[in-house]
């Protein structure tokens, strides 16, 4: 951390000239900075994953199991017959190269084996060595490899400089997915012990309290209880929070850094006075506190058994359907694994908004319905009295969570709302947003400090952009729809853009909601004085 | 060096031919028996290869989406970017196959004036674009070859190619085409550093094989003027399996020949086989439905199940219990 280059120093030092040895022969760099810190020994105990030990990226040796050549050589046989997706994949990949400057790590770094493309021949070499015939024979030609542990030591450093967002993808003429390449790779490096503890604790935490902050029930109430009571000192209105009630048409499941953290909190209040305004009969849970869902960044198993829980609660407490917040990859999982994973859940209901009668069709089958999806449907049919003049101390833009973007196509429904809700709203440029947004450069699970430099690199696509619309346009607010967003765009904006800060929508939706029997507001939801009521 | 490789390994299938047919007089193992061979290997090869990937399932829908979902009315979908229906997906796929679409988006970066800078970077596009279609039209043209009499469809594709009536023998524009193509992907992976970077000897191989293939086909035609009528005697002889060789046939055309087989031995082993993967890449032959439709994994593990809600109320009955949360089981 204390050794972080200025911005100008950073930037000045990406050069795109490839070293002059060939990747293969350029040795992996696994001193500290290029690495997260290995999950704890306990964390995988407890998870049951395998080779729990205490050991160092930097050392020489990384405790592997003896047979760990033979682990990952089998597993990577089960992937390819299980995911047509991974075979194809290593399969057809042409290295045309069109992926090559897409990724916001090989953007800010300049280091070739952050290019989607090589990053994904990391893995491919070796599927070469043991799958393919020619590579078997021919291998320098064909550019396979034997899996040493040097090449294992360059998947870790490298498939944990992935934040599996892909964009690449959306360029690839073949649509190879290095997200999923990726994501085989870190199940197969799991295999032999070598993970990340920002990604295991999270995980084990959601296994027991039910978020990956680890926050118990009781922690939940009470900090539940303090927002309510800002929002009563806001306002100065007292609303009531039901949690863990059964009976309730709607369970509401948000990313736990909307509970925990600043400024996700602030979006937090928001959701919640929204609720109370619309008078929407919904519950929350301790138990399925946690929409994000870092099982997606271990593996397919321990993501469905994370996922589970949601379902497991709503049919527990009686729910008809289930309402999500603002969060990235949890919105990746809910449309693309969720109901394949732990469907159908015939227990709940197609859903329909009780205000407006609604009925969302295209959550049909999964019985979730995205909140900017509710809100926007909310506010299309005029059921909300808001006053955007309560956010015209905002000068916003949106950032377009890169899960919800390109494996969903949330784009419209938050932009809807914003525009709604605050006066001043500028989009950043074209080539950094929607489908092609770039990455906070933290998400996957590498939102940690340790690696700090390699985030700031990965983070200079989307810093850039938020730096031209704050001189362009002066800008002052980032708004995004994603928890892991509000946490690593923060450190992303200080670097990059000082003087912008982050919020969720549903802060500005907050700010900006007349609640009935509210007293005149004279701040916002952060507490900071409204336009014209400083004195 | 990988490109060297490569250009050493196409000269050397050159003189193989020319010696073997030139020298060694083996005109009828390059002329009918290899023929025979490589069209099996590719039918046989290209075959196994998609029935290979075929095997494995699909078992979570993932695909890219490019545009806005399907939501509420009032917002507009984006239905080939993000299709919902098989027919959308179907468009979607004509789009990438037909157009190249995804590339057509391409865009390169700079670092300039202290800031990343975006351009619209359309040249591969353009020059893929290029090669693909002008060696479908060879192709479609080399099966007048193979036909008699020849069918109006190939007669007019000839005719269309050639239209610009330049020369004797007419010029195919589709061999000016095929040579500018070619020689953009070779240019571009050979000054790219990036592209330079990450490129094999597979890479260089079939570019140059493909280079050698059409110059020796070019010099055939319009330096050499093989005795084309010799030929298709030979090459309808391959069809009707009753294979000749006939005399006065050029050791250019065996070369070419000789060269096309090479190529069709080493396409379905090769990345070549993008041409068939990519109509199985699950994210973009998949319909945005998830939330929707069911979708089956076939691997689905039913045992996986959640920490339990009575586990964790064990875990935490008692402070529940003090925090006025709903509980179960009173302790």
């Amino acid at each position: 951390m204390a050794d972080l280059p200025k911005a100008d120093e950073l930037f000045k030092s990406i050069n795109y000239t490839p070293p002059s040895t060939g990747w293969m022969d350029t040795p992996v760099d696994t001193s500290p900075g290029n690495w997260c810190y290995p999950a704890k020994a306990e964390k995988l105990e407890y998870l049951g994953f395998p080779n729990p030990r205490e050991w160092n990226p930097a050392d020489v040796d990384w405790k592997l199991p003896e047979n760990w050549q033979d682990i990952v050589h089998e597993g990577f046989k089960e992937r390819l017959d299980k995911y047509r997706s991974l075979k194809v994949f290593m399969d057809i990949c042409v290295r045309c190269g069109a992926c090559a400057d897409k990724c916001h790590f090989f953007i800010g770094s300049g280091d070739p084996k952050n290019m989607p493309v090589l990053r994904a021949e990391l893995m491919r070499s070796v599927y070469r060595k043991d799958f393919t015939m020619a590579g078997k024979i021919l291998s320098t030609l064909t550019g396979s490899r034997v899996m040493t542990e040097d090449v294992l030591k360059e998947w870790f450093i490298y498939f944990y400089q992935c934040t599996e967002c892909r964009r690449c993808s959306l360029f690839c003429p073949y649509g190879i997915d290095t997200a999923e390449v990726t994501m085989m790779a870190r199940e197969l490096l799991h295999l032999c012990g070598v993970n990340i503890n920002w990604i295991l604790e999270p995980v084990s935490n959601c296994n027991r309290t039910g978020n990956h902050l680890g926050i118990q029930p009781h922690a939940f109430k009470d900090i539940v209880d303090f927002m309510v009571d800002d929002i009563e000192e806001i306002t100065g209105k007292r609303i009531n929070v039901p949690i863990n009630e059964k009976g309730h048409e709607v369970i509401f499941i948000t990313p736990s850094g909307d509970v925990f953290a600043d400024p996700g909190i602030y979006t937090f209040m928001g959701y919640l006075m929204l609720f109370d305004h619309i008078g929407l009969d919904y519950t929350l849970s301790t138990y399925a506190s946690e929409g994000g869902n870092f099982g997606l960044f271990t593996s397919a198993d321990m993501m469905k058994k994370l996922n589970a829980k949601m379902y497991a609660e709503a049919e527990r407490l009686g729910a008809k359907w289930i309402l999500g917040g603002e969060c990235g990859h949890m919105w990746r999982v809910i449309n693309q694994y969720m109901d394949t994973m732990n469907g159908p859940a015939n227990f709940l209901e197609v859903p329909k908004s009780p205000i407006t009668g609604t009925v969302f069709e295209n959550a049909r089958q999964t019985k979730m319905v995205h909140i900017t999806e509710f809100t926007a449907d909310l506010m299309k049919h005029n059921k909300l009295k808001l006053d955007p003049s309560r956010n015209d101390h905002i000068i916003t833009t949106f950032h377009d969570s890169c899960n919800p973007a390109r494996a969903m196509g949330l784009l419209d429904e938050p932009r809807y709302v914003i525009k709604n809700v605050v006066k001043n709203f500028h989009e950043m440029p074209e080539q950094t947003i929607r489908e092609q947004t770039f990455c906070c450069a933290g998400g996957s699970g590498l939102n940690t400090d340790e690696i700090m430099e390699i985030r700031m690199r990965g983070g200079l696509p989307r810093g850039n952009a938020l730096k031209t619309v704050q001189d362009e346009n002066g800008v002052n607010m980032l708004s995004c729809i994603c928890a892991i967003d509000r946490a690593t765009l923060i450190p992303l904006a200080n670097y990059w853009a000082p003087g912008v800060d982050v919020c969720g929508v549903h802060e500005l939706v907050g700010n900006a909601l007349i609640m009935d029997g509210e007293k005149e507001r004279e701040t916002d939801l952060r507490m900071e004085p409204l336009p014209g009521k400083e004195g | 060096m990988n490109a060297l490789y490569s250009l050493v390994l196409v000269f050397a299938l050159v003189l193989i031919a020319l010696f073997g047919v030139g020298s060694a007089h083996m005109a009828g193992l390059f002329g009918t028996m290899l023929p025979y061979v490589a069209v099996a290997v590719f039918l046989a090869g290209f075959a196994s290869r998609i029935i290979g990937w075929a095997k494995s399932p699909v078992p979570f829908s993932i695909p890219t989406t490019g545009g806005q979902q399907k939501s509420l009315d009032f917002i507009k979908h984006d239905r080939f970017d993000n299709p919902v229906t098989p027919g959308q997906t179907f468009i979607r796929m004509i789009l990438e196959v037909c157009c190249f679409r995804t590339l057509f988006r391409n865009t390169s970066v700079e670092l300039k004036d202290g800031r990343v800078s975006y351009a619209s970077s359309k040249w591969l596009w353009l020059f893929s674009l290029l090669f693909h279609y002008s060696f479908l039209l060879i192709v479609i043209r080399h099966m007048r070859l193979f036909f008699e009499p020849v069918p109006a469809c190939i007669g007019f594709v000839e005719f269309l190619d050639g239209i610009m009536q330049i020369g004797v023998p007419r010029l195919y524009m589709s061999d000016l085409l095929i040579l500018t193509g070619l020689g953009f992907l070779l240019g571009r992976r050979l000054k790219d550093p990036k592209v330079r970077y990450i490129s094999l000897v597979t890479d260089y191989f079939p570019l140059l094989l493909i280079i050698g293939i059409a110059l020796s086909g070019i010099y055939m035609r319009y330096f050499a003027h093989v005795d084309i009528i010799a030929i298709k005697k030979l090459t309808m002889g391959l069809v009707t399996f009753s294979p000749v060789i006939p005399a006065g046939i050029s050791v250019v055309f065996y070369i070419h020949l000789f060269l096309v087989c090479v190529l069709l031995v080493y396409f379905p082993f090769s990345k070549l086989m993008h041409a068939g993967g990519v109509f199985l890449s699950p994210t973009r032959n998949m319909p945005n439905d998830t939330r929707i439709k069911h979708h089956e994994n076939p691997w689905n593990d039913p045992n996986i199940k959640p920490h339990s809600y009575a586990d964790y109320e064990d875990d935490f009955r008692e402070p529940m219990i003090e925090a006025g949360l709903p509980v179960e089981k009173e302790s």
